[in-house]
């Protein structure tokens, strides 16, 4: 493409891609910008002038004060961490299973248990139905609440099947004459070529549980238990509390500062963010790779 | 390699096999295959197809002591707030912001993603390109209670950066959070905000997938870059563009429930032109604990979104048959 002459409409509209490109950029960064640089602003400046772009002021009281009671986000750490290991974990091994199952042709079931793991996403009992049975299950304030209902996805199924299903049948049978059981042909022919996949899965499942809130706000009432994204959800709400009865009333060191709160967003997002270069780049491999074969 | 006589006669000997035996045969002999699903179908049968037959609980007054069978059949008593109030009842102000929302979202949404896609496979520069693609991936790896608090950050009365922008411009304050007409322009820019750069993968995937030659033959022809993007990468990329919209269309009734309640939250005033089904449901149950309306405004939802579905997949199955979905 290169070695092309380009004409000056051409041009013109390889700037404009560029231009457009280069702002949208800026819009998407933006946010992240304005978070970071309020999390080090001086929260008395906000209360006066409000954000800005840059800092105002700087300050790490904001952070400081998320250490002053280390115990509690270590809590909501540990929580996020053990729900994201134990729920990636348990996931990808059920869904792997299944997944295999089904995509093996000599299985005569397989399509009758694919489509009822597919009416699923067609029809639901809703909310009201589903809430019941987890809290008569008896998951309520439990650590599992968070981690179980969640635990399958009957899309990601179907991504493991079909791309199973690729796995040449020959393979498959030449492990099993020389005596491999199921099992062993899932784990040592079959899971290591399916990696491309199951390590998309992985980070789709990591990723989903890391950022819920929805299941901690659901069935979770006991701060203890309260993963990051929820611990922040409620931060947040108690200041937006404050703002609706008059901000400039409340600059006690209980409730949460502007900056605190934006501190407390940066930290529950930390890990994505150091992460992120190395998570990017299989995130892009993987949906390529449920895109084509999917 | 096995030799073709060899294979054909294992072949036969399954589909006798096959042919012979009854389910608990088939069961039996691939014992170990299906309970490789048991887990997965356990976890399909206790929270997907028990709660479907909680839609019964639409139609008493449920009673969380008693229990199901002993709490009282009600009718359509639990309908009637959800349907009462003429053309300013909840049941349709809330299918009307659902489906519209979600309709905006899913084709505009598709169409910036195309042309994002289409845009950076155009421009040249490595390094240009995996800026650009990282930094609009970003948002997707975020929570949505952040996203709650971007718009907060920057709306805010007292000290968003929207008003420190316009005090310090010299202008009055503005309370966003009052502003109703501004809100669906607000939500939809979050939704694309967030998920545009995710979306887009597969589109540049798609179009990495073209095949090369077909652009040197025009280059050759004398294309140009406009009739390059016009003629040769907006048709190939729509089959994909369709298959996407089509598949998202079934969802419509459903979605982007964490968006719309981390933006808009309790703020009652903004609901007519905010509230979709889910926030109205998930509202009704935790904040309000109407358990009656809540699940009957559910039922409404799962059965009309699957009458939708079903009917989308009979009409794309007359039309273009390989986008069906089942």
């Amino acid at each position: 493409m290169n070695n092309h002459e380009l004409s000056a409409s051409e041009k013109g509209l390889k700037i404009f891609f560029y231009t457009v490109l280069s702002i949208v950029s800026i819009v998407c960064a933006l946010p992240f910008i304005l978070i970071i640089s309020g999390s080090l602003s001086d929260s008395v400046q906000i209360l006066q002038k409000g954000y800005s772009i840059l800092p105002r002021g700087f300050s790490l009281d904001g952070y400081r004060s998320i250490f002053l009671f280390p115990m509690q986000i270590a809590k909501a750490y540990g929580v996020s961490i053990f729900v994201t290991g134990a729920g990636t974990g348990i996931g990808l091994t059920v869904m792997t299973f299944c997944g295999y199952a089904i995509s093996r042709s000599e299985l005569r079931y397989r399509n009758v248990i694919a489509f009822m793991i597919y009416f699923t996403t067609l029809f639901s009992g809703g909310l009201v139905p589903w809430y019941i049975v987890v809290t008569k299950l008896g998951l309520k304030n439990s650590i599992w609440a968070l981690i179980i209902p969640a635990i399958c996805s009957s899309f990601y199924i179907l991504l493991i099947r079909n791309f199973m299903k690729t796995i040449p049948d020959a393979l498959v049978e030449s492990a099993r004459l020389e005596g491999a059981g199921e099992f062993r042909t899932l784990l040592q022919i079959v899971v290591p070529m399916s990696k491309p996949i199951l390590a998309t899965i992985a980070l789709f499942l990591a990723l989903a549980y890391w950022n819920d809130w929805y299941l901690a706000s659901l069935y979770i009432s006991k701060a203890d238990l309260w993963p990051l994204q929820y611990r922040l959800y409620n931060i947040l709400n108690a200041a937006s509390k404050i703002a609706s009865v008059g901000a400039e009333n409340f600059t006690s060191k209980i409730l949460p500062t502007e900056t605190q709160k934006l501190a407390n967003a940066i930290v529950a997002t930390g890990p994505i963010i150091f992460l992120y270069p190395f998570l990017q780049k299989y995130f892009v491999q993987g949906i390529s790779i449920g895109a084509v074969k999917g | 390699m096995r030799k073709d006589g060899e294979m054909k006669m294992i072949a036969q000997n399954q589909l006798i096999k096959q042919k012979k035996g009854g389910v608990f045969n088939e069961l039996f002999r691939h014992r170990t295959l299906y309970l490789m699903t048991l887990p997965a179908l356990c976890f399909f049968l206790i929270f997907s197809y028990i709660p479907m037959m909680g839609v019964y609980y639409a139609f008493v007054d449920y009673d969380f002591g008693k229990g199901i069978l002993h709490s009282p059949f009600v009718g359509l008593k639990n309908f009637q707030y959800f349907i009462s109030g003429g053309w300013d009842a909840p049941i349709v102000y809330l299918t009307k912001n659902t489906i519209l929302y979600n309709l905006v979202f899913i084709i505009l949404g598709n169409v910036m993603q195309c042309m994002f896609a289409i845009m950076i496979t155009t421009v040249v520069g490595r390094l240009f390109k995996r800026v650009t693609q990282s930094v609009m991936l970003l948002p997707h790896f975020v929570s949505y209670v952040i996203v709650g608090t971007i718009a907060y950050n920057i709306f805010n009365s007292n000290y968003g950066v929207l008003n420190s922008l316009l005090k310090a411009l010299g202008g009055s304050g503005i309370s966003v959070y009052m502003i109703e007409w501004i809100w669906p322009f607000i939500i939809t820019f979050f939704f694309l905000w967030k998920g545009t750069g995710f979306g887009m993968v597969v589109y540049l995937a798609a179009i990495t997938g073209f095949d090369r030659e077909v652009y040197e033959a025009a280059k050759i022809d004398g294309c140009n870059l406009f009739k390059e993007i016009r003629y040769i990468t907006l048709p190939m990329l729509k089959p994909t563009f369709i298959m996407l919209v089509l598949f998202s269309l079934g969802g419509i009734m459903r979605g982007q429930f964490e968006l719309f309640y981390n933006l808009i939250q309790r703020n009652g005033q903004l609901f007519y032109v905010t509230d979709v089904l889910d926030t109205y449901i998930y509202r009704a149950m935790t904040v309000n604990f109407n358990l009656g309306t809540s699940t009957a405004a559910g039922v409404y939802q799962s059965v009309f979104g699957f009458i939708l579905v079903v009917t989308v997949n009979r009409i794309i199955r007359k039309t273009s048959p390989e986008n069906a979905l089942f």
